[in-house]
This record gives structure tokens, sequence and C-alpha cells, in this order.
């Protein structure tokens, strides 16, 4: 831990945090005005506008600061003890998003080992059938306490369809994603182009089933995230996954395009390092919805 | 601003004779009337006197060192530091002081969740901000609401002995039988909570949670909700009445009875001045909390009645908001919770009263046939 | 602990930006970073403490006369909030930020520019909550834990707001957090190994460890509401099969290490200043690391030693039981470390060592009646009562808030330069004390005469107590005001401070001048 100790690059002062404070800022007061003009029945027109703004703003910032960031890299900034600061940084990010997941999966325990079998009338709070007759306990829930505040669905996703497929799809790109960072490590570019190309194709066809599934489960299914805490737990999960597979998939294009540009070299490519080290969480967490939302 | 005289008096009197107000500054928790309440007491108090005594010793320590071994004294300092023997003393002695805590916490515990086999079983439901008791096994049930009047909470008049602990109809139950309390709520959250029995439970809405009490001694026992639930969250007292089995028998004699006579009433003949009469009474337990004694309500939390334009107007709507609430809001169906005199009345109050003068009467018959027909 | 033989020279880089907002807009300076988040912390400190009087004022005898019951709650509310997430996280966040890369000899924090990303989200976030006041319906009113379902079904429609101001605290929180880490573990100077790290360093690094694992299922418990709320889920509704104790599960996983995070830094900062005082080494430096590690691991296996009324089956009641009273053998491990330090030393007694030896004897009563709400049966006569808002103000004022001016004033001098006013000091010290106590002792009687918390008006036989509670209340905030002019007054002069004003203070920070060069430790030094 001793090694170049004396070149720990403190960048001058930048514009891009503040001007991120205000994008953030901006896109959630936007989105929650949304919400509560919404339900107040009033016009979101400049509520859409605020949160528009705001993501713009978003927007440029990552670009910029990226850019700054890649850009130092490239003139050789750093020094291997800030790329340990990144690795940290971004080891402990995921850490902190795994237990983002968790909160949910934690949820879905609960509900399926406590609540729903006490709303049946089981265990120590058993006399609780007393407020809702006729409610049988199961999993997935077909039938809700209160059928008319939350109507059911007709049924649910067959595990063995689309999400085994998806399953399949996002494993293999893992593996695809690896293969590609080796090649990155022999300085192969070419192989890294056709292996990076192949996950995000991988990825893309993931979101693609990804959405027909939910049409598939709103449409025909009456499967939507009001139809009781199987639907909630079921679309809170694999949406906030969707997303994070639609934020992993622009990290994987970022790097096609940054290695397109001829970035990186076999020793020294954190950003794309950080990117699969991301795809690989996005996949296990998806592995634990196949297991717990999906199959059992 | 009376009470604030009076109360500065009774501080500044405190202060400088003690024992003037003693009765009120009370320091400890009460043994209450009940084996649970007395476990809960013992167990309070020992584990008291075990941290009193840690806790002086450890500060016995610390100021011998505050006074004795001062820079200002010329106390030179030792240098001494870690010692296994002395660590592992000070972990492994709290442990074992800890250990002979639990032993009789986890007993108590045992004791108080053992609800089976009970005499009487009454359902307690938590409303915003109300209590229901039912009583399983009599088939009755009924409202109890906090009695204080607006008056005493603004400090208008005299604050009653009772301010804030009285309700209209408390809970009776006999002494030396076991009853069990299932508790439940309607809407958000509520807590049953009477220290002097050592009960305190949750009332969540969708499930019901047990808790049972065995009372000694005849008495009138109060308490509060203890969660909170919104705006009157201070205000939903529990008072518990224990009686002698006899008079409890003769009380639920009683109720069973006056529900029969509810029930005849609805049928009567009623005049716009009865209804009025009643209406005003319903009025001011279950309605003025939040659309105010004079109907101006608190907008835009709870609209005004006075001058509202369902209230002058549309009888069905108006009929329906009371029966069966506005879903989502905090106006809650009370079809369940007042007769249908009581609907009939305190519908026909807010139609008349505050300068709605629309001279309609709306009867019970009128309620009955409204709720039926859904 | 720590000795240094490299000289460093810290004159290559230049000072601070000269515009106002170049400086501090647009900062990576940690020294910089540090004192913003300070100053916002104060300034926080003081708008919940004004808010803790507006409580204090209607509380003062029964009865309703300066708010009404749906102000109260939200004055509860935003009060509990401001103070745990505006004024104590954040004044912490500050001393890492000021203290942590001198401590270990470091240029600055690891991550510079999303350290100041850090700072000004909170400024942000803490807009949109407090603007929730003037909006229609009013301020969140639910307690500052919002109870499913009076913060969903029924919350008032600002509801939205607070949710998306406490996922813009939490991104603030867990990228400081992020960054504590990464700068413990990356930035030490040569020779520093972990078990030489200052007690401070240590405990921020446990800290930040809970920081991220217990921020983001706030986040998550928060988004589930949000989609209560807004997009027709059931989770804490049981008609759709939730539950709303499932909301209670996850808010206290949260909520019990989040009340750690509030604790350790201080206790880290106070195993400095009492080893200094004392002029004599921290008896067992190894035993009090563990002690912050058992703590942290124990935190997450306590939570619902908050839900004891909830109806729990009894196994976990009693688990919860026996997990929690378990804290108090390492916590107890720091406080007997602490007095052993201080036994046979050569004790002086300025003012950072008031506040801490203050920090040690009122946290422990504190500690003590944390022990007794433990013993499950016992809970369900405290539960909800003012006994609860005694234990937890005796461990959050004169556990965080005293810990945070022992920080202050022990290293004022070297972030200023100039000593403060002794006698100043020593004022708003003992003020401080005697306010302190004054407010909230009287609180535990309160609490086992049966007055339950969060209401706007009591019942008659609690109006003694709550009248001497809201006079040491007014005591001690009209105090901080003290602090304030001591701070300032320090700032612009005085005796000036020498790099190291404190006989026995040890560490890294103290070889470098007074006040702290713009840029330090450019160069690491080497630790033996
Ligand atoms: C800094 C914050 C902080 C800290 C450090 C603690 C520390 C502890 N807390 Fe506290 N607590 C809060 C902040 C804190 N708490 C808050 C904010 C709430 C209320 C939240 C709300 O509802 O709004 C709360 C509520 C709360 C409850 C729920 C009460 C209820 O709502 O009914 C409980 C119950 O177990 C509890 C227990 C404890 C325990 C056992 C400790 C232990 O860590 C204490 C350990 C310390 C000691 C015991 C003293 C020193 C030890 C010795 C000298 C050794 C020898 C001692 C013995 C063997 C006895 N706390
Ligand atoms: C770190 C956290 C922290 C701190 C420092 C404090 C500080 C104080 N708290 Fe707070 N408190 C909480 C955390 C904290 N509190 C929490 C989490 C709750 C639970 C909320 C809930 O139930 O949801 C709570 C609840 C709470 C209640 C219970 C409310 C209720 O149940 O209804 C009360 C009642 O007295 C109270 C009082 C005070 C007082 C008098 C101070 C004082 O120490 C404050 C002193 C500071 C100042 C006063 C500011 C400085 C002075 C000025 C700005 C000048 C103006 C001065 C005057 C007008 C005199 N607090
Ligand atoms: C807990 C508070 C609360 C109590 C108690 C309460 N109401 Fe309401 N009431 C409301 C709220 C809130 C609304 C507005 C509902 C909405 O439209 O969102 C309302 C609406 C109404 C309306 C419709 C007014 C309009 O102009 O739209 C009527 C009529 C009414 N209440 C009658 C009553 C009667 C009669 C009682 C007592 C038997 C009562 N309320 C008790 C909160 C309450
Ligand atoms: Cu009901 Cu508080
Ligand atoms: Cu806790």
């Amino acid at each position: 831990m001793s090694t170049n100790h004396q070149t720990y690059y403190v960048p001058e002062q930048s514009k891009w945090p503040i001007i991120a404070t205000v994008g953030m800022g901006l896109t959630f007061y936007g989105l929650a005005s949304i919400m509560v003009n919404n339900s107040a029945g009033e016009s979101t027109t400049g509520a859409w506008i605020t949160f528009g703004i705001g993501g713009l703003i978003m927007v440029y910032m990552l670009f910029g600061w990226f850019g700054n960031v890649i850009q130092e890299s490239r003139e050789g900034l750093y020094s291997p003890q800030m790329d340990r600061s990144f690795r940290w940084g971004m080891s402990w990010f995921i850490f902190s998003e795994i237990m983002f997941f968790a909160a949910f999966f934690g949820a879905l325990f609960y509900a399926r080992t406590f609540a729903i079998p006490w709303l049946g009338g089981e265990g120590d709070r058993g006399s609780s059938q007393m407020l809702w007759e006729g409610f049988t306990a199961s999993w997935p829930l077909l039938n809700n306490p209160d059928p008319e505040a939350y109507p059911a669905p007709k049924g649910v996703i067959n595990a063995w369809g689309l999400p085994l497929l998806n399953t399949i799809l996002l494993v293999t790109s893992s593996f695809t994603v690896t293969v590609a960072h080796h090649a990155l490590k022999k300085n192969d570019r070419r192989k890294v182009k056709l292996w990076l190309g192949a996950t995000i194709l991988l990825a893309l066809v993931f979101l693609f089933f990804q959405a027909e599934e939910y049409v598939e489960a709103y449409s025909e299914l009456d499967l939507t995230l009001a139809s009781g805490i199987y639907g909630s737990t079921f679309f809170m999960l694999t949406g906030f996954h969707g997303a994070h597979v639609i934020l992993g998939t622009l990290m994987l294009v970022i790097m096609f395009i940054r290695i397109q540009k001829g970035h990186f070299t076999a020793d020294n490519h954190f950003g794309f390092e950080a990117t699969s080290w991301y795809w690989h969480f996005v996949d296990v967490v998806w592995l634990g919805l196949f297991v717990f939302v999906y199959i059992i | 601003m009376h009470v604030h005289a009076k109360r500065a008096s009774v501080f500044m009197g405190a202060c400088l004779a003690s024992n003037q107000a003693l009765g009120d500054w009370t320091l400890n928790m009460a043994p209450g009337v009940t084996g649970s309440s007395n476990e809960i007491f013992d167990l309070h108090m020992t584990i008291l006197w075990i941290c009193v005594v840690i806790g002086i010793a450890v500060f016995a320590v610390m100021f011998w060192s505050i006074f004795a071994h001062r820079k200002s004294k010329g106390y030179k300092p030792a240098h001494f530091h870690e010692n296994t023997v002395v660590e592992v003393l000070w972990t492994i002695i709290p442990f074992v002081i800890l250990v002979v805590m639990a032993i009789p916490a986890t007993a108590t515990l045992v004791d108080m969740y053992d609800s089976s086999e009970s005499d009487i079983d009454i359902k307690v439901t938590g409303y915003q901000w109300k209590w229901k008791y039912d009583y399983l096994n009599e088939e009755f049930g009924y409202f109890s609401n906090m009695k204080t009047s607006q008056d005493e909470i603004y400090n208008r008049i005299q604050k009653n002995e009772h301010y804030l602990l009285d309700v209209d109809n408390p809970m009776v139950i006999p002494v030396g039988k076991k009853v069990r309390f299932l508790l439940t709520a309607n809407d958000v959250i509520h807590s049953w909570w009477v220290p002097a029995f050592g009960v305190k439970k949750d009332a969540i809405p969708g499930f019901i949670n047990e808790t049972w009490t065995r009372v000694d001694e005849p008495g009138i026992y109060r308490g509060q909700c203890t969660e909170l639930c919104g705006r009157n969250h201070a205000y939903m007292p529990v008072v518990v009445k224990a009686v002698p089995e006899e008079e409890y028998n003769e009380w639920v004699a009683e109720q069973q009875a006056s529900a029969e006579r509810e029930r005849e009433l609805t049928e009567k003949d009623w005049s716009l001045e009865e209804l009025m009469e009643r209406g005003e009474q319903a009025y001011q337990t279950a309605c003025a909390a939040c659309h105010q004694a004079d109907g101006s309500g608190m907008p835009p939390a709870f609209p005004a009645l006075k001058g509202s334009q369902m209230v002058l107007e549309d009888v069905q709507a108006h009929l329906d908001v009371v029966v069966n609430g506005v879903p989502g809001s905090a106006m809650q169906a009370f079809g369940d919770q007042l007769s249908e005199v009581d609907l009939a009345a305190v519908i026909t109050y807010e139609r008349n009263a505050w300068g709605n003068d629309t001279g309609e009467v709306v009867t019970p018959k009128q309620v009955f046939d409204y709720k039926n027909e859904e | 602990m720590s000795a240094v033989i490299d000289t460093h020279d810290q004159d290559h880089h230049h000072g601070p930006a000269k515009g106002y907002i170049t400086r501090w807009l647009f900062t990576t300076n940690h020294k910089d970073i540090g004192s913003m988040y300070l100053i916002f912390s104060f300034a926080m400190f003081l708008l919940g403490g004004t808010m803790a009087m507006v409580i204090r004022a209607e509380l003062f005898q029964p009865g309703l006369q300066i708010v009404e019951p749906e102000f109260f709650n939200q004055m509860t509310t935003m009060h509990g909030l401001i103070m745990v997430f505006g004024a104590v996280m954040p004044a912490f966040v500050g001393l890492a930020n000021w203290m942590l890369p001198l401590m270990i000899g470091a240029p600055d924090m690891a991550l510079p520019r999303m350290n100041n990303w850090s700072f000004w989200l909170l400024p942000c976030a803490f807009l949109i909550l407090v603007s929730t006041l003037f909006m229609e319906g009013g301020a969140p009113n639910f307690g500052w834990t919002f109870y499913a379902p009076l913060s969903t079904t029924y919350g008032p429609p600002s509801t939205t707001f607070f949710i998306f101001a406490v996922h813009i605290m939490g991104v603030s929180s867990i990228m400081g957090a992020i960054n504590v880490i990464a700068t413990i573990l990356n930035m030490r100077a040569p020779g520093m190994t972990l078990m030489k790290m200052p007690l401070f360093v240590w405990t921020w690094l446990i800290t930040a460890f809970l920081l991220i694992a217990v921020m983001p299922v706030l986040a998550g418990v928060v988004t589930m509401m949000l989609m209560d709320i807004n997009f027709g889920t059931s989770f804490f509704d049981a008609a759709g099969g939730g539950d709303p104790v499932l909301f209670q599960h996850v808010f206290w996983f949260f909520g019990h290490p989040e009340v750690y995070i509030m604790i350790l830094p201080a206790f880290g900062a106070v195993s400095h200043i009492i080893p200094a005082f004392s002029r004599k080494p921290l008896f067992g430096y190894a035993s009090m690391v563990y002690a912050v590690g058992a703590i942290a691991l124990l935190s997450f296996v306590v939570w619902a030693h908050h839900m004891f009324t909830v109806g729990m089956p009894i196994a976990g009641q009693l688990f919860f039981m026996y997990a929690t009273m378990l804290i108090a053998v390492p916590t107890g491990v720091k406080v007997f470390n602490w007095v052993a330090t201080m036994f046979r030393g050569s004790l002086s007694f300025e003012t950072p060592m008031l506040f801490a030896v203050a920090f040690v004897i009122l946290f422990t009563i504190g500690g003590f009646s944390g022990l007794m709400l433990a013993i499950a049966p016992a809970d369900f006569q405290y539960h909800d009562t003012y006994f609860v808002v005694a234990h937890f103000h005796y461990v959050l004022v004169p556990g965080a808030i005293f810990g945070i001016f022992a920080s202050a004033y022990f290293w004022l001098p070297k972030w200023t330069g100039h000593m403060y006013d002794e006698t100043l000091g020593k004022t708003h010290f003992w003020l401080s004390f005697i306010g302190m106590n004054l407010a909230f002792f009287p609180m535990h009687f309160l609490g086992l005469a049966g007055m339950p918390r969060r209401i706007p008006d009591y019942a008659l036989q609690f109006a003694d107590f709550n009248m001497v509670s809201s006079v040491g209340a007014f005591m001690f905030g009209a105090t901080q005001i003290l602090f304030l002019w001591i701070v300032v007054k320090c700032v612009r002069g005085g005796k000036k401070a020498e790099a190291n004003p404190w006989d026995g203070a040890e560490g890294l920070e103290w070889t470098i001048p007074s006040p702290a060069p713009y840029h330090t430790f450019s160069t690491p030094p080497v630790v033996k």
C-alpha cells in the first residue's frame, strides 16, 4: 500500500457537483409535483417541465463530470492509489444497491411467511379470521382479503416461459462480458467489441422480453401493481431490477463507444471493470428474483 | 389564563414548600391492580436498582479521579494501560448481570402472552379518535368517546378533574375474571393502554392482536391511546370500570335491553325538534372534532358543513357521505358507528343548524331504508 | 499511538480560490466542505431546536394555547427529522471531513468532487423538506418514524415531497459514507496500520459501513410508501395482503443502526479528548475498537425492540429482548475504558473535557434507561410514553450533541488558529448541563406516571413536571446562542493557538500548524 503516495490527484474546483445538485433537486421536485398534482386532479404541465429540465441538467452533468474524469485519467493524472479509491467506491456503491434490494426481498419474505398466513387465520394472530372471512392464505396470492379494493389477478407468470429464457439470456451476458474483459486485458480490440456487442444485444433482448411480460401481465392476467401484495412485490422487484438493467445497458453502451474511441489499455480500464461488476450484480439479483419471485 | 396562574403557583409553591403539592409530583410507576402489572412493577424496580447500583459504582470511581487526580493539585499521571484481567472481568460481570435480569423478564413475558381460557372476550376497535367495544359473547357493542369539552381544551372554562381522561361510555368488566381483548383498528394504528393493568397493545388495521387482563380490585381505571394516530391522538382516552360480578351481569342485561329500545326508536315518528335535540348531542360527540361545533370545519383538511352545497341540497349524497364515508379520507363510514336514530338526527341537525335552514327532516326510517337498499 | 518523522511540505499547492462562488460552491477541499457541513448542521440545530421550543411552549401547561394539534404534530415530526438528519448526522460528517484526512495523513478525501456533491445535496433535500410546511395540508405530521398507514393512506399530500427529500438525503449520506470508507481504507499515511488508526477514524469507518448498509433500506421503505400512495400497491394495507407492521420492520431495520450512527463518532471523539485532558493514554485501545465493532454488528439484530407492542410472536419478543440487552456489554466496555483512562491521570477541565465527562455520565444514564426499555414486558408500560422521550434525549443531547460540542471546542484552535474564550466556553457548558437535565430528567417521571408521547395536551396530573421541563428547555435553547457567539468570536480573533494547544493531545492533526493550512499532507508523513 505504499506505492505512489506522492502523487494523489486532488482535483481543483469543479462546477459539476453543484450542477448535479440542481439537476437532482429539480428532477425529484418535478417528479413529486407530477404525482401530487395528479392525485389532486390539477395540471401537471409545470411539473413535467421542471422534471424535464432537471433530467436534462442531469444528463449534461453526467457527460461533463465523467468526461472530466476520463480526460484526467487519460492525461495520466491518476495514480494506482486513485484507482484503488475508485475500486472501493464502486464496490461499496454496489453493496448499497444490494441493501436496497434486500429491503424489497425482505418485504417479500415477510409478506409470504408472516402477513399472509396471519391474514388467513394462522398462528399467534390467528383470530384475524374474524376480519377477513373467506380469505385463505396461498402464494401466489390469487385472492385478496378485500377483493373489492384490490381485485386479484387471474393468473401468474409461468416461471418456465419467458422468465427462464430471460435467466438464460442474463447469465449468458455475464459470461460474454467476462470474455470481453479478458480480451481487453489481452488488448484484443476486435474481440472486445465482438463480445461487448453481444452483451449489449443480450441485454436488449432481455429488456424486450421483460416488457413483453409486463404487457401480458397487464392485458391478459390482470396482474397489476394494484392487484394485491403479489402484484406489488412482483412489479416492485422486477421493475427496479429492470431499471437497473437499463442503467447497466447504458453503461455497457458507453463502454462500447469508449472502446471504439480507443480508450482503455490492457492494465488501465477501470471504467470497463466497474461496468462489468455492475453487470454481474444485476445478474445475481436476477437469479434471486427468478428463484423467489417466479419459481417458489 | 386561569390554569396558567394555578400551575405557576403550584410550581412556585412546590419550590418553596415541596410538601404542598406532592400528590402531583409522581416520580415512579404505580404497581397497578393486576398480576401482570405487579410483575412488571417488580421487574421495573429490580432493573432500576441494578442500574442505580452500577451507576453509583462507576461514577464513584470517576468522581474519585475528578476530585483526587487533578492537574491543578499537582497530581502526576500514571501510565498504565491494557490489563487483560480487568478487561475480561468488566465484560463478564455485566453479562452475568444481564442474564440475571433476563430470567424474571422471560417468565413475566411468558405469563403475559398466555391469553387462553378467557371468561369474557371483548373486541376493541380503534377509530380516529374513539374506541369501540364489542362484547363478543353477549352480542352488543358501543362506542366510547372522550367527554372533555372543547371549552375545557381551549381554556375557556375550568378543567375537570379527569380532564382528557373521561369518556361517555367506559368499558365495563367484572373483577376476578380473565378478560381477553381482541384488538384491531378501522383506519390507522392505535394502541390501547391501561397503565393500572399493565396492558398495552397496538390495534392494527386488518389484523387482530390478543391480550388479556384479570383485575383484582373494583374501580375506574384510566389510560390513553399511545400510538400517534393523527390530529386527535391526545383525545382518545381509555376508561375501564371494573365492577363486582353481579353488577356486571346487571349492566349486561341493561345494555341488551337498551339495544332493543334503540331498535324500537327507529320505528317511532320523530319531530324536527326532537331530532335536532338528539342530533346536536350526536354531532358534538361524533363530528365536532373535525367539522367543529359551529359547522365551520377546518378547510382544507375538514370541509365546512355550514353552507355546504351537499348539506343544503342533495339528501342522497349527504346520506351516502355520512353512512359510507369518503374512502381514503378522514371521513369515516358512520353507518356502523351510529344507530339509525343518531344518523337521522345528525343529518337533520346538519341540515338545519347554523343557518342551514332547509327545514328538511331525515327520519330514522329513511336511513334504515337507505342502508338496506344498498 | 502514532508519531511522525517525515516533515511534510505543504506549499506547492495554492490556497483557496478567490471568488466566493468558486470557493464555496465549486470547492473540492475537505476543510471547506467540512466547514460547510458544520455550519449547515448548526443552522439545522437552531431550526430543529426552535421547533422543540414550540413543542415545549405548547406543553408548558395543559390545554391548547399556542398551536393546533395538527401543527403540533408537524412540529414533532419536523423536529425529529431535522435533528436526526439535519443536525447530528451532518455535524459528524463535517467533523469527519475536517479531521479524517488530518488524522491519517492524507492530502484530502479520496473522492473530493463527490464530497462536494454529498454536501450540496443536503441543503437541497432540506429545502424540499422544509418547504412542505408551506404546502396545502401542511408538512408531514406522522412522527419522524412515519408509520403506515397514517403516513400513506392518511398522510397529507406533502408526503410525496417528504419521500423524495429522504431519497436525496439518502444519496448524500451514502456517497458521504463511501467517501469516508475509501479515504480510510486507501489514503492512510505509510505505516499507519489499521490498529494504529486513531479511534475517531475507527468509529467513522464503522459508522460509514452502517450508513451504507442501512440508508438504502430507508430508501427502500420510503419507495414502498411512495408506491402505496401513488401507484395503488398494497405493501402496508391488509386489504391487499400487506401489513402495516411490515413498514415498521423495514423502518427499524434502518432505524436502530441509525441511532448508533448518531453516537459512534461521538464515542470516537471522546476517546481522544479524555486521554488528552487526563494526560494518560487511552486504557484499552484494542478493546475499544472491538467494542465498536460488536455494537455495530449487534445493531442489525435488535430492531424490533421498538415494536414490542405490535404483537410479535413470543419467540421474536424474546430474541429481540436478549439481543438488545447484549449491547450493554460492549457499551459498558467503552464506559469502563473511559473511566479507567481518567483514573490516576492528571486531569484538567477545559471546556472540551467538561463536555466529554458530562457525555460519559449522562450517556450512561441514557443507556441505563435504554436497558430498561429493552426488557420487553416492562416496555409494555414504557413504550410510547415520555420515558422513551427521556431515554433518547439523554443519549442524543448529552450524547451526540455534547459529543459534537466537545469535538468543536477541542478542534476549534486547529480550525481557526485561535483559542476560544475559555470562560464563555465553561459558561456554555454549565448552562447547557443544567438546562438539559432540567428539561429531560423530569420526562422520566412523566413517562412513568403515564404520559404518552406526541400529544399537544395532557391530563392535569402531568402539569407540574411539564412546566419544569419547559423551563429547562428554554434555558438550554437560549444557551446555544452563546455557543454561536463563542464560535464567531473565535473565528474572528483571540489568543493565537499553537500547533498543539493541549499538552496531552496526540495525533497527526496536532503536528501541523494552527490554523491548518489550506492543503495539508500533500506528501504523506510516515507513521512509525
Ligand atoms: C444515540 C442514540 C441512541 C443510543 C446510543 C441508544 C441506545 C440504546 N437504546 Fe435507544 N433509542 C433511541 C436512541 C438511542 N438509543 C431513539 C432515538 C429511540 C426512540 C425512537 C422513537 O421511537 O422515536 C430509542 C428507543 C429505544 C427503545 C424503544 C423504546 C420504545 O419505543 O418502547 C429501546 C428498547 O429496547 C431502546 C434501547 C436502547 C438500548 C438497550 C441502548 C444501548 O445501546 C445502551 C447501552 C448502554 C448502557 C447500558 C450504559 C453503559 C453500560 C454500562 C455502564 C455497563 C454495565 C451495565 C449493565 C450491565 C446494566 N431504545
Ligand atoms: C439529535 C436529536 C435531537 C435533539 C438534539 C433534540 C433536542 C431537543 N428536543 Fe427532541 N426529539 C428528537 C430528537 C432530538 N431532540 C426526536 C427524534 C424526537 C421524536 C420525534 C417524534 O416523536 O417523531 C424528539 C421529540 C421531542 C419531544 C417530544 C415531542 C412529542 O412527543 O410530542 C420533545 C418535547 O419536549 C423534545 C424536546 C427537545 C428539546 C427541548 C430539545 C433541545 O435540546 C433543543 C435545544 C436547541 C435549541 C432551542 C436551538 C437553539 C436556540 C435558538 C434557535 C434560539 C431560540 C431559543 C428560544 C426561543 C429559547 N423533542
Ligand atoms: C375524522 C374527521 C371527521 C369526522 C369525525 C367527521 N368527518 Fe365529515 N368529513 C371529514 C372529511 C376529511 C371530509 C371531506 C371528505 C372528502 O371529500 O375528501 C368530510 C366530509 C363530510 C361531508 C361532506 C361535506 C361536503 O360539503 O362535501 C359531510 C356531510 C360530513 N362530512 C358529515 C359528517 C358527519 C355527520 C359526521 C359525524 C357523524 C362527520 N362528518 C364526522 C372528516 C370528518
Ligand atoms: Cu388513537 Cu392515538
Ligand atoms: Cu433501537
